[in-house]
């Protein structure tokens, strides 16, 4: 497929000077192995989604591992998104456009644009006429741009579980107006099963897979009469998700006050570790509330086994997660879905902690953790 | 009663068939097993065609009915064994007898021999309103589906391949929808047999083809016009199209007071022509097509205007100027407007040893009527560049151009000129009623810069104070607007974002590019909102580049990967 001849370690020597480039915030040295790489030949294909795409792909895993900071991280995505830029003026990046017109954008409130942005790169490389609608797209601005300019698909990238249901709204519209509706991205799950249960016409994988797919072709849905969301996902109609999504800040209020009796250590808390704590809460309520969207058990003891990972990594000691659940499953004890899922996160977390062992010499840093927002 | 009934029963045998069945409100015909017509009531006979008993039926009646009797009689003679326990509903066979159709009911014959009596029943009206009805509800079930399929879309361009691709299926072979071009070429979708749709543009006379160009000059609607398929020009038929034209129609889309164009129906010599009725159907289609094309043209013209009115009140996009990054983020109120009462410029200085003047500012209010006064105050402020070494100045001249001004809104903003002086960045900053600028310090420390002044276009006289600063190599001066420190949410849900909050989030943000600093700080107010309201929210990051940076790019030129 790509016209590189590279052997694989010379992509990997390239990946780990584009690291160095990176994580040392220098910009002109990232550009310059990019192009000192495209000048010798390589695929810009290549350069794009075997250097760039894993760089950032060990950014995201150097950050949760606490390896690198916030700092770091975001500025490694910046350099990357210019050095992106600027090699679309590169000569042997140059293409026409001879295939259809795509729209790649990210849902509503999805900051990483990465993904996305190569896709679009790769899709122009192969000609196709690409609208780049960037980041955290909103749907009436996405719908408003199909109205004007009209596409023969909509590439949608999502990376975090939560904007699901933004999604899928947005997915809806697109096929409402007559737009197939490609997902992608870690938010619709490792097998795409989420794109597929939320009625995308197609899930790809990575860049190469949406290229292919989108050549093989997506025919265009038929806008059926009144579909709504509740017929994706008819369990829906028990309200559960809406409750427990509306009442988070109450729920998050409730777990805190109860927090202190039910971990001692919580007593101790300076106002900036409470604030931290109560974002955690907030943010497990609001996994609960995608999990209960999707009806999918692994959704929410996923985010919490992956949550009790990075606690760890920052010397919190997962057990604080616990007394969460408790509280939790007493407010919500009326909802059967709930009920389940939290009975399922909690076997979840003991399961790890017995793998774990318990630590109870963990000293508590959680000053230093940044709120658990998976790509912060 | 013995001898009644005997008599009844003699007297039946004895009367002749048309007797019998005379009064019968439906031709009857009495059958036996051999097939030979026994008898007929006189409405059998004169439907047909004057048949006598003791002719062969499959002689007297159509070749079904023979057929039928046949099969009646064999499955009477089977044995017993074979009839199932419970009697099956008598079958019923169905005809045509001559123009009109019947139903043909069997019952077993009085003479007990296994003869069959016919009772033959005209169901040609009945079947005529039955397929009436399924045509009907074919056609409903397609103009629904047309309905939902052209008014999903506001794009000219799908409309036109939903209307061709749909005629193409269920009207004729081949159609086309033309639609009034702006320039000389002819802006042309076709589809053949429910494909894919095809868009060309042509060069054409069309006033070669009747009603065509009436049509799409917008002249009073016409009926559709039966053309002469010998007179069609070649760029009529479409590619895919095999075989002759064997009848053609040109059908205008009624638009809402603009013409929205013409169907061109096409169909092979080997199909039927047009009834009527099709027509009539073809015509409400083109209703429903002409409204959603008007529509989507209406949308995309109303669009265009937007675009065009809007452009000057975007907010721009910021980059390197003069050796100085400059980076913004914009985040207007509702989520499908695109401007707001918030907005920022960078007015870059005519020469790289001139300072470049960097605005943003906060109107009251929100939404369309406040971008109008930020477009207003933009352009002042353009204006009043050349006297940027001044901002108290420039301040007191905007205050008066916003008093005399017929807006009763104010404005608070902050003024930023920036310069760069080898690898450092000086930087005059003047707040008029503006949060203070923040700066991030290469060591995490963040410090608000203590200008302040009145807020303008409220009050006849007006104070600022200006205050000088300088960036080291990596530190960025942030501008921001009260949309963010007052987004309100949290965890708790009614918490607001606040300073504290803000210049927290900016200590972790030392030595970090401009760009990232505006997405994080975006990217942490709108998390704290969690989807809830909020005011338009803006930020400008003014960055001096770091060393590494300058040693490789010069300062003064754009380095080749930054264009």
């Amino acid at each position: 497929m790509s016209t590189d001849t590279l052997a694989a370690p010379d992509v990997r020597g390239l990946q780990d000077q584009l690291w160095t480039a990176v994580t040392s915030r220098d910009e002109h040295a990232a550009a310059a192995v990019l192009f000192t790489a495209l000048d010798a030949g390589i695929d810009p294909e290549t350069a794009l989604l075997d250097v760039i795409a894993p760089v950032q792909a060990r950014v995201g895993t150097e950050w949760a591992a606490n390896r690198l900071s916030v700092a770091q991280e975001h500025a490694a995505s910046a350099i990357a998104e210019r050095v992106i830029a600027a090699l679309a003026h590169h000569p042997a990046v140059r293409t026409t456009p001879r295939l259809g017109r795509v729209t790649v954008a990210c849902v509503d409130q999805e900051w990483h644009v990465l993904p996305a942005r190569l896709l679009a790169e790769v899709l122009t490389l192969r000609g196709w006429q690409v609208d780049f609608l960037g980041a955290q797209v909103p749907t009436p601005h996405l719908i408003g741009h199909l109205h004007n300019n009209g596409a023969d698909v909509v590439a949608l990238s999502s990376s975090i579980p939560t904007r699901l249901p933004t999604a899928h709204a947005a997915v809806t519209a697109c096929q409402a107006v007559g737009v197939p509706v490609l997902a992608g991205g870690a938010a619709f799950g490792p097998d795409g099963r989420y794109a597929l249960r939320l009625g995308a016409d197609a899930w790809a994988p990575d860049a190469r897979s949406a290229a292919r797919r989108l050549a093989d072709g997506i025919p265009v849905p038929v806008p059926a009469v009144g579909r709504q969301q509740i017929d994706d996902l008819p369990h829906l109609s028990d309200q559960e998700y809406t409750l427990v999504v509306r009442s988070r800040p109450q729920l998050v209020r409730e777990v805190m006050a109860q927090m202190e009796t039910r971990f001692p250590p919580a007593a101790a808390y300076t106002e900036q570790q409470r604030e931290h704590t109560a974002q955690d809460i907030a943010h497990i309520v609001e996994y609960l509330g995608v999990a209960l969207y999707m009806d999918d058990d692994e959704l929410f003891t996923g985010f919490l086994t992956w949550t009790a990972g990075i606690l760890e990594a920052r010397r919190v000691p997962a057990a604080s997660l616990l007394p969460v659940l408790d509280v939790l499953g007493t407010e919500l004890k009326d909802f059967p879905r709930t009920t389940r899922l939290l009975g399922e996160a909690r076997s979840a977390l003991d399961l790890l902690a017995a793998a774990v062992g318990n630590n109870p010499g963990a000293s508590d840093d959680r000053s230093a953790l940044p709120a658990l927002h998976p790509g912060s | 009663m013995a001898p009644l009934k005997e008599h009844i029963a003699t007297k039946t045998q004895q009367r002749s068939a048309s007797d019998l069945w005379g009064p019968a409100p439906y031709a009857v015909i009495v059958v036996d097993r051999t097939g030979t017509v026994r008898d007929l009531n006189p409405a059998a006979t004169s439907l047909l065609g004057g048949a006598a008993p003791g002719a062969a039926l499959s002689d007297a009646a159509p070749s079904w009915l023979a057929r039928a009797h046949e099969e009646t009689t064999n499955s009477a003679d089977r044995p017993a064994g074979d009839t199932p326990v419970t009697a099956p509903s008598p079958p019923v066979f169905r005809g045509r007898i001559g123009a009109r159709s019947f139903e043909a009911h069997p019952a077993p014959a009085p003479d007990g021999d296994g003869g069959v009596v016919w009772w033959l029943v005209d169901d040609t009206d009945r079947r005529l309103v039955e397929e009436e009805l399924a045509t009907e509800r074919e056609r409903t079930a397609f103009l629904a589906e047309a309905s939902n399929v052209l008014l999903a879309s506001l794009n000219t361009d799908r409309c036109m391949h939903v209307t061709a691709q749909l005629a193409s299926q269920y009207l004729a072979e081949a159609a086309l929808v033309i639609v009034p071009a702006a320039g000389r070429k002819l802006p042309m979708t076709y589809a053949v047999e429910g494909g894919a749709a095809v868009r060309r543009t042509v060069t054409a006379d069309t006033a070669l083809v009747p009603g065509l160009s009436e049509a799409l000059q917008g002249f009073p609607p016409v009926p559709s016009r039966w053309i002469d398929p010998a007179s069609l020009p070649d760029w009529l038929i479409p590619e895919g199209f095999t075989g002759t034209v064997g009848s053609a129609s040109v059908t205008p889309l009624p638009g809402h007071g603009v013409p929205a164009g013409v169907l061109v129906l096409l169909r092979g010599t080997a199909s039927t022509e047009f009834s009527e009725n099709e027509e009539v159907f073809a015509r409400l289609f083109a209703a429903r097509a002409g409204a959603a094309l008007s529509a989507a043209r209406l949308y995309a013209e109303q669009s265009d205007i937007t675009r065009t009115l809007m452009r000057d009140l975007l907010p721009p996009r910021l980059d390197r100027v003069n050796g100085v990054e400059f980076a913004g983020g914009y985040q207007p109120a509702a989520a499908r407007d695109r401007v707001g009462g918030d907005f920022y410029d960078v007015h870059p200085g005519s020469t790289p040893d001139e300072a470049s003047l960097a605005v943003l500012g906060d109107v009251c209010g929100k939404g369309l009527d406040a971008a109008v006064l930020t477009g207003k105050i933009r352009n002042t402020l353009q204006a009043l560049t050349p006297m940027a070494g001044d901002h108290e100045g420039m301040l007191r001249l905007l205050n008066g151009a916003l008093l005399n001004s017929h807006h009763t809104r104010f404005a608070t903003l902050v003024l930023a000129s920036v310069r760069r002086e080898e690898n450092r960045v000086r930087l005059r900053l003047t707040s008029a009623g503006h949060p203070a600028p923040l700066v991030i310090r290469n060591d995490g420390r963040v410090e608000e810069i203590d200008t302040r002044g009145t807020l303008v276009g409220a009050l006849p006289h007006i104070e600022a104070r200006t205050v000088e600063t300088e960036l080291l190599p990596g530190e960025t001066c942030l501008l921001y607007t009260d949309g963010v420190t007052e987004a309100r949410g949290g965890p708790l849900g009614d918490e607001l974002f606040g300073e504290e909050r803000l210049m927290r989030a900016m200590a972790e943000c030392a030595g970090m590019p401009g760009a990232a600093v505006v997405e994080r700080v975006q990217m942490l107010a709108s998390q704290w909102l969690h989807d809830g309201r909020h005011d338009d929210m803006a930020l400008v990051a003014i960055t001096a580049p770091p060393t590494t940076h300058l040693s490789a790019v010069n300062g003064h030129t754009r380095g080749r990967y930054t264009q």
